[in-house]
């Protein structure tokens, strides 16, 4: 079991309230995004969850034990964060070793392997690895760590197309393997919203969005075609992210309903709405 | 396989529809194995519960069925239904669509029907 119950939690430095009410039960074996623009909450959130940082107010349990001071509750979650904290003297292999002491379970034939899968030289020291190579020595150590729950902040940080493609299949491979849940915060919604089950988007420290990314992406859809026809049937209609391209236009409508009828009579298209245009429309 | 990551149609629609192309093309023979939701899922990058949501489609018309513990294959008779099913919707998904497109080509009914007789020929 790994469910994860936030209640009523909010964050405030100072007078800056980082989270307001977030009342939110991360389900257990599910791949989780968090989204949310810059400064909107999702590190602060992470936090709070490994109990890096406390709650101003409310309580986040982990199968119903309180996450404050709770190392048991904890040794379930292995939370990757964006910024590198591993010592940067030490080798690859050496924080191998040492992870094995915070995670008993911890799989080091399996890291290996997968070091060996992406090129990893573990004889090199962490100040060594490139930008790229600290995302996927960081996600490598993620995913040999058997927690119930990992936590990924920007895994995909400095990776080229082909390496990012490989991590992605490795993460996948690893979750049907021994399923478990995993939380990715990421800006590069598009490349990932496959591979997600859920959707939460973070919107100036309040919790805006909680759905399956089927529903989130059935709820709207493109229509495209010339300018002016777009624009009688876009008529009392909810839409976001115009494009115009000559005299040709295309819009996202914030609407499950569609009117074939119409559109065939102004000869428009259809098309699928994108995550990451939705994402945008959400948190503007 | 081909999934259109493009197309307007959810996932695990394509991918049902994907499979049953397969089977229609002889890639994947009645009463054979066909590739585990696993390597769908890692292969084209995509959640393994969309993944098994398009299997289990497949497995609630009886076009495919699990073995406990080995996999899912093509149930016998497979093709015929996926015929059957393809039919009916022949008219809807490709003759409607034809003389709509015809009609916004100005193109009339019988130049259609000469056209089609033409290709026959071929």
């Amino acid at each position: 079991m790994s469910t994860i119950e936030i209640k009523g939690i909010s964050k405030i430095y100072g007078d800056t309230k980082a989270l307001s009410d977030i009342n939110l039960t991360i389900e257990e074996n599910k791949i989780y995004g968090l989204l949310g623009r810059n400064g909107a909450g999702k590190t602060t959130l992470l936090n709070l969850i490994t109990n890096r940082i406390f709650p101003t107010t409310g309580r986040i349990s982990i199968d119903g034990g309180v996450v404050l001071e709770n190392d048991e509750a904890l040794s379930n979650v292995f939370y990757m964060m964006e910024k590198n904290l591993y010592p940067e003297g030490l080798k690859v292999k050496e924080i191998f070793n040492w992870t094995k002491e915070f995670y008993p379970l911890f799989n080091h034939n399996y890291a290996n392997s997968l070091a060996e899968k992406f090129e990893l030289n573990i004889n090199k020291k962490v100040k060594q690895l490139s930008t790229g190579y600290t995302s996927i020595f960081k996600v490598i150590i993620a995913l040999a760590s058997n927690a119930k729950i990992i936590i990924l902040d920007e895994p995909v940080l400095g990776l080229d197309a082909y390496h990012r493609e490989m991590l992605y299949k490795e993460i996948l491979t690893n979750y049907i393997e021994s399923p478990k849940t995993i939380i990715i915060s990421t800006h590069l919604i598009e490349e990932i919203s496959d591979i997600l089950e859920e959707v939460l988007i973070i919107k100036e420290g309040k919790l805006i969005v909680k759905d399956s990314v089927e529903n989130l992406l059935s709820s709207a859809y493109k229509i495209s075609g010339e300018a002016s026809r777009v624009d009688q049937y876009i008529k009392g209609l909810t839409y976001i992210g115009e494009e115009t391209i000559g005299k040709f236009k295309s819009v996202t409508i914030l609407d499950k309903k569609r009117n074939e009828a119409l559109a065939k009579e102004l000869e428009l298209d259809f098309s699928k709405a994108e995550l990451q245009k939705l994402f945008i429309s959400l948190t503007n | 396989m081909l999934l259109n990551f493009e197309s307007e149609k959810p996932i695990y629609l394509q991918l049902a529809e994907a499979i049953e192309d397969d089977i229609l093309r002889g890639i994947f023979e009645e009463e054979q194995q066909i590739i585990s939701t696993t390597e769908i899922s890692v292969n084209f990058k995509i959640n393994p519960a969309t993944a098994g949501k398009g299997v289990n489609l497949l497995v609630d018309e009886g076009i495919l069925y699990k073995k406990r513990g080995v996999g899912m294959f093509v149930s016998s008779g497979a093709k015929e239904k996926i015929l059957t099913k393809r039919k009916e919707r022949f008219y809807e998904d490709f003759i409607v669509r034809l003389l709509e497109e015809a009609e916004k080509l100005k193109i009339a009914k019988h130049e259609v029907i000469n056209m089609i007789e033409g290709s026959n020929e071929k």
